[in-house]
């Protein structure tokens, strides 16, 4: 057999969910994931993750990596990787063959996008930041009352969503037609996510889980396309002129 | 191959029983051989509006269970010789049937009849999940409430995602919207909804409007099928609608307010 046939290295990008954690407290940290995987299971079974501790470095709050990554490994999470950990971190996380990733270690600069996100996200939160960009879901048939959508992705709807309808979204939700159910955009707390709709008679909307029910939205006038997003953890809605 | 029919709404009084009566009585009366099945096992309404509740022997059950053959079950209706009813079994509930046997009997049906009209008991439960199963066609029966029109969509939403066509990933069920028991009056002053209303909410192909008349009851109490009573306006939209499915175009009816007409005619205010 000719050698070179047996293996090979090559460059190349994996995605994985980065896990960024703001808390030490590992009973929050626990309870904060299940709920996470409860609302998306089969995208977190086996999912494999990396987790980032540079924010808690920042803050001098201490962190056991390994009783975080048995916690992982229990919650059927593959933790690939640790990131921001000091040497002494990096060793422990090493002796549970959990590799360092250099993509960015302690002392570089925090991207603006994440202090961002650190502002409006509650202080006890983990935000698992998803590096992975699926294409948005599409759906041109009307989603009925009863009906649930839910997108690992941006959503796209051509058709209306009736009331008693619900439909969620990791990303952006635009229908381009009347919403008259429940609409949830950035269900996995993204809070740039925004919703966008032609005519809306919501029964309820939400970015990142802050919401405003139809007894909210009232005043908003009707048949005027408008996008939802979120300001300062207020949820702002506009008219799109 | 028939094509499968099913007159179904969500919620119950809308007027299901008595439109699978009318239009399989229209379809058949324009020749086209029919039967009509009720769904509404435990129940049994529809052989008292076809008014054939003194020749049932066999019912749906009975055939599906192999204790009797479709020629035993099914009877002709005695305005129409194209017309076959095969009516619910009053003593068992609708744990009785199930999707197979229904599949076998509508496949038998198929072999020999042109439209098949499945009318579907209220809720969404079995008996209307066994109803629209195998539908290549849906009626939706709804009246101009809120409530109504909420769950019509509901029953739109299982029809495209649970019969057999959505399983199958074959083309989707046609839905047709039918509004009933409307009021034009009561749409006037406000306490209904008005046609305009029902179509935003649903947007579906709308295949006609019937007005709210005593000739309904009438039709009920003597198991006449409306239709069939060609003065009133329920018969006559009924009829409209029978033809509109059959891809005739039909002007739409009873949508305006009778005081409205008087008024425009006597220039009153």
């Amino acid at each position: 057999m000719n050698q070179s046939s047996i293996l090979d290295f090559r460059s190349g990008t994996s995605f994985a969910p980065i896990l960024i954690l703001y808390s030490n407290d590992m009973e929050m940290i626990s309870q904060r994931l299940q709920e996470k995987i409860a609302s998306a299971p089969d995208f977190f079974r086996n999912s494999p993750v990396l987790f980032d501790l540079s924010e808690l470095n920042e803050n001098d709050m201490e962190i056991d990596v390994a009783a975080l990554i048995s916690r992982l490994r229990q919650l059927s999470l593959f933790p690939v990787g640790i990131r921001g950990g000091d040497p002494l971190q990096e060793k422990q996380a090493l002796a549970l063959a959990v590799p360092v990733d250099s993509g960015r270690s302690r002392g570089d600069p925090i991207l603006p996008e994440i202090q961002k996100r650190d502002d409006a996200v509650p202080e006890f939160q983990a935000v698992i930041r998803d590096a992975v960009r699926t294409p948005a879901m599409m759906i041109t048939q009307p989603v009925r009352s009863g009906q649930r959508v839910y997108a690992a992705s941006d959503l796209v709807i051509l058709a209306q969503v009736s009331a008693g309808a619900e439909i969620m979204a990791e990303g952006n939700i635009h229908i381009y037609n009347t919403l008259r159910g429940r609409a949830l955009a950035g269900v996995q707390g993204d809070i740039e996510a925004r919703l966008f709709c032609l005519d809306l008679q919501a029964e309820l909307v939400s970015i990142a889980g802050i919401y405003k029910t139809s007894e909210d939205l009232k005043e908003i006038s009707r048949k005027k396309p408008v996008q939802v997003y979120l300001q300062d953890q207020a949820l702002i809605i506009e008219e799109l002129s | 191959m028939a094509r499968i029919i099913v007159v179904t709404s969500g919620k119950g009084g809308v007027g299901k029983t008595t439109t699978s009566a009318a239009i399989a009585m229209g379809l058949a009366k324009r020749g086209h051989k029919t039967a009509v099945i009720d769904f509404d096992v435990g129940l049994r309404n529809l052989d008292l509006i076809m008014g054939c509740e003194r020749r049932v022997v066999y019912d749906f059950v009975n055939v599906i269970n192999g204790e009797a053959n479709l020629n035993q079950a099914l009877i002709r209706d005695k305005n129409c010789n194209q017309l076959y009813i095969l009516p619910a079994s009053q003593t068992r509930d609708k744990d009785a049937l199930n999707l197979e046997g229904v599949g076998r009997v509508l496949e038998e049906l198929s072999k020999d009849f042109k439209y098949i009209v499945c009318d579907s008991p209220a809720g969404i439960e079995k008996g209307a999940y066994l109803a629209m199963y195998y539908a290549d066609d849906a009626f939706v029966v709804t009246n101009p409430e809120v409530s109504s029109v909420r769950d019509s969509d509901r029953m739109l939403g299982i029809l495209a995602s649970k019969s057999r066509r959505a399983e199958l990933n074959m083309e989707p069920i046609k839905e047709y919207l039918l509004l009933s028991r409307y009021d034009s009056d009561r749409v006037e002053s406000g306490e209904m909804l008005s046609l305009e209303d029902v179509q935003e909410i649903l947007s579906l192909h709308l295949l006609g409007v019937i007005p709210e008349s005593k000739s309904v009851l009438n039709a009920s109490n003597s198991g006449i099928p409306v239709i069939l009573d060609e003065k009133s306006d329920a018969g006559q939209a009924y009829a409209d609608v029978v033809a509109r499915y059959l891809g005739e175009k039909k002007p739409l009816r009873f949508i305006d307010s009778k005081k409205g007409f008087f008024r425009k005619l006597f220039g009153g205010k």
